[in-house]
């Protein structure tokens, strides 16, 4: 029984009565409530005069690098073209069957089949030949900087800390610094592909090669191996599985960043069909054409994953199914000259069902009106803009039928006082004090509560979480995002964010729970979520814009479809992969099949749970910032803004607050999962 | 005990050999161990792990003979694994000598070292330690591919090995598709490619059940039979000492205990430490008349057999005949044994004499 003297509990105790104060007093405070604006600083100005200086002074540099870069990316893009189709599909077709078997070579069959006869070939093409130009930079990239981290214990600690900041910058914010230093070009999507591509690579390399057993090393050693071959015929090739799979990560972020790095436009790929067509409102189109990177994607994903898990089983390569491609090759090298139809796939013959789709649409809209509508206006007006802008203002006589007089938020402050004095009499005191927080958090909304309050809740839950150094890096994050004057759009950011993490968690967490019990549902929602995580973000998003327009509901919903992935897959994995003898042995005691899922199942997988989290929070915030491009007001919004003005100083510090965010709401909940896992026991690795 | 080694040369020894883990190496710098004496030695590692040192090994001397197996014995945690890897330099000892053929091995450099491994020695791991992206043949022929021999060569020495180890027809298997005893074979073949005059073995069969385990050591000791290498084999279990020993170590603390044949150490056993090891052994069957024969001179006209007889053997004659047998040993010197003479020798090995009070 922990006693109200707990440092918790006072540290509590004091944030809520600052909070509950500075909603209660919050007229009339000034400084304490809004951010006064002398006090930020300009940096934007001094941060594009710096950039400028140095385009100026080491511009030709890049440009030079550029120039390099455009070779291998037109010789690939020359080369892929110069074939016809029907050469390429074959070849594609039994790499595919070679790494997947008959089924993926036909499911990969039919999808180059829908890229050509839809007439998306040359828009794949162009995609594919920069992904082709990046995968081996970054691999090479990837695997060189691994084995220095492997090699050097100072070097690993210097790479990790850069990798986490790497990896949680957000994609967008990429592009904008390349851009600049690069000049316009198809350069800058290879060159931000490969340094998003890359991180996963040196990860894998690094865990790879650590994880080779003593007793593989020594034997190698006892073989009489050189320190050379100790390496290159002993451990990288034990470690070939685990540095495959960090090419399949790599492939995936090399091609998820390319279709994003088309939005700076001025290419003819597939990415720009896509973007382009959403922005004209041609969904029809745009629907189609995200299909196709959606099944490049999978493609991509199922070939690299399937050369990666059978690197070390006894598929031998036949040097007869080689030649029978080759000859295969050949026969559709010599065909396309005799079928025309074959080398290029005529203009007459696409299939384009874009406008019957958009007619489709159009019905479906005027027919269904009133129940999307309905479905909008309710998640805004009971869920959104509560959280977003407070009851003090979400309520009205317009969305909920009534006003927030004065009386009424007595009448509300006097009830939530009534549940916590309650609580407190039976003893709980720290619920009290939750529920105290939450109401006034609740009334004003997250815009609308002081930045010294939200500043307060953060940092003691960081202190919570992580103890006095963390609280000292997410109090100086949260200075940054102060001092810059990025506040706001931050808060917004949080609040979209939160909301989307709240729905998909509590959602993604059921499913899984149930899809733990149920085998059926497992097999069902498996391959979903599969697909879901190798999709290009800009394709989710898709479908979403067709039905629900622009807007914050369309972004909530593609952050929560996307975010739900994490939660799903973490829940059901921890709950089926509890150590055995627990289970039998709560089995044996006569536990029913709930006491077993409530009594013992939940509580030992909370960790495994708790990472879910930490992951779904992840996925959101990449989302987030990619649904920038249906209108948020958020930082995703203002690094946006910041690539369209080529405005270095507005994307740049919009792209750290982003990263800043990321961060604390990565350590906090890790640091909360550690808590969690030294009180069961458990270890457990971040392996999913 | 079936091959006889010759005890001409010690093909490979230690001398007060010292390993300490963790940055504790001041601890020894200005000690000589070739100079303390085991008291002293004793007495140093004690103080070395008062100090908070971890001390792996503590002033190991033995020998190895030409085509001897030595068996390494001890509790978990007693430094089996430490000696052997010092023995091959895995590990780095931190002080003491390591003699092979007379060369001290901790001063070759590196190159050397490597050159040593390529020809010289063996080693076969507890977990097998197989390469797991190569099939059992290139696994095999792995050793040799680092020397740069030439594809065929290696490969039909390879062949030779696997069929030696009777793993024929499984060449292009992976190590994940054979069971732990086909994959120790393997470790086995392997290390036998490059025909080592030293074989390690730590723990080879600890993790094969005991049928195949009991198949794995005839096979082990057949093949000794052929190639008389010189080995040192680690072991927990006993039995397997004592059928393939032709002298053994127990070691405690990272300190050798008692050194000498598997009988020795049955019948002399130093301490009670020693004891334990053997206290499960049956001993009738292990024991020699030769072991257990008084020093006296047999009468005469007694029944005559030769020392290497085996006691189960005699017992029931020895059962109905009082006055014994006479046993004739190494240059035909006779002795004296009797049913009391085995039961001497059996209280010898028994610390515990309470069970009879007078
Ligand atoms: N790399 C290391 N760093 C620190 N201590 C070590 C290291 N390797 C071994 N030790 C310690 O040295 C001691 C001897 O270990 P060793 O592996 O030689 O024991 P062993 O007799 O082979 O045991 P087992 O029968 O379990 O294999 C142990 O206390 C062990 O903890
Ligand atoms: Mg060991």
């Amino acid at each position: 029984m922990k006693t109200i003297s707990d440092r918790p509990f006072l540290v509590w105790a004091s944030v809520t009565a600052l909070v509950a104060g500075l909603v209660v007093f919050s007229k009339g405070l000034g400084p304490p409530v809004t951010f006064p604006e002398t006090l930020v600083v300009p940096v934007t100005d001094p941060m594009n005069a710096a950039m400028r200086w140095f385009v100026d002074a080491f511009g030709w540099l890049f440009k030079a690098v550029a120039w390099l870069f455009d070779w291998p990316i037109l010789f690939a893009k020359a080369l892929l073209h110069s074939l016809p189709w029907a050469a390429w599909f074959v070849l594609t077709v039994y790499v595919a069957f070679r790494s997947g078997g008959p089924g993926l070579a036909v499911f990969t069959a039919l999808s180059l089949l829908y890229m050509v006869t839809f007439g998306f070939w040359t828009q794949s093409i162009n995609s594919f030949a920069l992904v082709v130009v990046s995968i081996p930079l970054a691999v090479a990239l990837g695997f060189a900087v691994g084995t220095w981290g492997f090699k050097s214990d100072r070097a690993y600690r210097v790479i990790m800390p850069v990798l986490d900041l790497m990896q949680t910058v957000p994609a967008f914010a990429y592009l904008l610094p390349i851009l600049l230093l690069f000049g316009f070009g198809t350069t800058v999507g290879l060159v931000a592909s490969i340094l998003f591509a890359f991180p996963p690579m040196v990860r894998n390399t690094i865990v790879g090669l650590r994880c080779v057993s003593d007793e593989v090393i020594e034997s190698g050693l006892m073989s009489g191996a050189t320190p050379a071959q100790l390496f290159w015929s002993v451990r990288v090739p034990t470690a070939q599985r685990q540095i495959l799979l960090g090419v399949n990560q790599t492939t995936m972020a090399s091609l998820s960043m390319v279709i994003i790095a088309s939005i700076i436009g001025g290419t003819n790929d597939i990415g720009w069909e896509v973007l382009s067509t959403i922005r004209k409102a041609q969904f029809g189109e745009s629907l189609l054409a995200g299909i196709v990177i959606a099944l490049m994607a999978m493609i991509l994903d199922r070939i690299t994953w399937g050369f990666a898990v059978r690197s070390n089983a006894a598929v031998e390569p036949s040097a007869s199914g080689w030649k029978i491609c080759a000859a295969s090759f050949a026969a559709a090298f010599i065909l396309a000259y005799l079928f025309p139809a074959l080398r290029e796939w005529p203009e007459a013959w696409i299939i384009d069902p874009a406008p019957s789709m958009n007619a489709a649409l159009e019905w479906l809209f005027v027919e269904f009106r009133a129940t999307l509508e309905a479905i909008k206006t309710a998640a805004l007006f009971y869920i959104m803009l509560p959280i977003k802008i407070g009851l003090s203002q979400a309520v009205s006589p317009f969305t909920w039928g009534f006003a927030v007089t004065p009386v009424i938020a007595t009448a509300y402050a006097l009830v939530a006082a009534a549940i916590a004095i309650f609580l407190i009499v039976r003893g709980k005191h720290q619920k009290a004090l939750g529920i105290i927080l939450f109401c006034s958090v609740l009334y004003v909304g997250l815009t609308g509560l002081s930045w010294l309050a939200l500043c307060a809740i953060i940092v003691a839950l960081a202190w919570q979480a992580g103890g006095k150094n963390l609280a000292l890096w997410v109090g100086a994050g949260l200075a940054f995002l102060l001092l810059t004057g990025i506040w706001e759009p931050a808060v917004v950011s949080l609040y979209l964010c939160g909301v989307g993490v709240l729905l998909a968690f509590s959602l993604g967490s059921a499913i899984g729970v149930w899809a733990s019990e149920n085998n059926t549902l497992s097999r069902i929602v498996r391959p979903i979520i599969d697909t879901l995580q190798t999709m290009p973000l800009f394709v989710i998003l898709i479908p979403f814009v067709m039905v629900f327009k622009i807007g914050e509901f369309t972004a909530l919903l593609a952050i929560v479809v996307y975010a739900i992935v994490p939660a799903i897959r973490y829940t059901e994995h921890g709950l089926r992969n509890l150590p055995r003898d627990v289970i039998e042995a709560a089995i044996a005691i006569g536990t029913t099949r709930r006491q077993l899922l409530w009594q013992v199942k939940l509580p030992l997988a909370v960790p495994s749970i708790m990472l879910g989290l930490n992951q779904t929070i992840m996925f959101g915030i990449s989302m987030l910032v990619i649904t920038a491009l249906v209108g948020t007001d958020d930082l995703g919004q203002q690094i946006y803004i910041g690539l369209g003005d080529g405005d270095f100083g507005v994307g740049m510090t919009a792209g750290i607050g982003m990263a800043i965010i990321a961060m604390t709401a990565d350590r906090i909940t890790q640091g909360f999962n550690r808590q969690i896992q030294s009180r069961l026991g458990t270890k457990l690795d971040n392996a999913l | 005990m079936t091959s006889s080694p010759s005890r001409s040369a010690p093909k490979l020894s230690c001398r007060h050999v010292w390993k300490l883990y963790g940055n504790v190496d001041e601890h020894l710098k200005a000690v000589d161990v070739a100079a303390l004496d085991t008291g002293r030695a004793k007495s140093l590692a004690q103080d070395i792990r008062d100090r908070g040192g971890l001390v792996a090994s503590t002033d190991v001397s033995f020998d190895v003979m030409l085509g001897e197996i030595f068996v390494i014995m001890g509790l978990s945690g007693s430094g089996k694994s430490t000696i052997v890897r010092c023995l091959s330099r895995l590990v780095e000892p931190t002080a003491g000598q390591i003699l092979l053929d007379g060369e001290d091995l901790l001063k070759s450099t590196p190159k050397e070292l490597i050159d040593i491994r390529r020809h010289k020695m063996g080693m076969v791991f507890q977990s097998f330690g197989l390469m797991p992206h190569l099939n059992v043949l290139e696994n095999v022929a792995f050793p040799l591919k680092l020397q740069g021999m030439d594809s065929k060569e290696r490969l039909s020495r390879a062949e030779r090995v696997i069929a030696l180890v009777g793993l024929e027809g499984r060449e292009s298997s992976f190590p994940s598709q054979l069971s732990g005893g086909q994959q120790q074979r393997v470790g086995i073949a392997r290390s036998l490619a490059v025909e080592p005059e030293v074989w390690f073995l730590d723990e080879p069969f600890s993790a094969l059940d005991p049928l195949i385990r009991r198949q794995m050591q005839d096979e082990f000791l057949r093949l000794q039979q052929d190639l008389h290498k010189s080995i040192v084999f680690i072991t927990h279990d006993f039995l397997e000492a004592l059928r393939i020993a032709d002298r053994m170590a127990i070691m405690k603390d990272g300190a050798i205990v008692q050194i000498g044949r598997p009988v020795d150490l049955i019948l002399n056993p130093v301490n009670d430490y020693v004891r334990e090891f053997t206290n499960d052994v049956p001993w009738e069957l292990i024991l020699t008349a030769g072991d257990v024969a008084a020093n006296t001179t047999p009468p005469p006209c007694i029944k005559e057999v030769p020392a290497s007889t085996n006691v189960a053997d005699l017992l029931p004659y020895l059962a109905s005949h009082e006055s014994g047998v006479a046993v004739r040993g190494e240059g035909n010197t006779l002795s004296h044994m009797t049913s009391q003479s085995f039961v001497a020798a059996l209280a010898s090995g028994i610390s515990d004499a309470s069970a009879v009070k007078d």
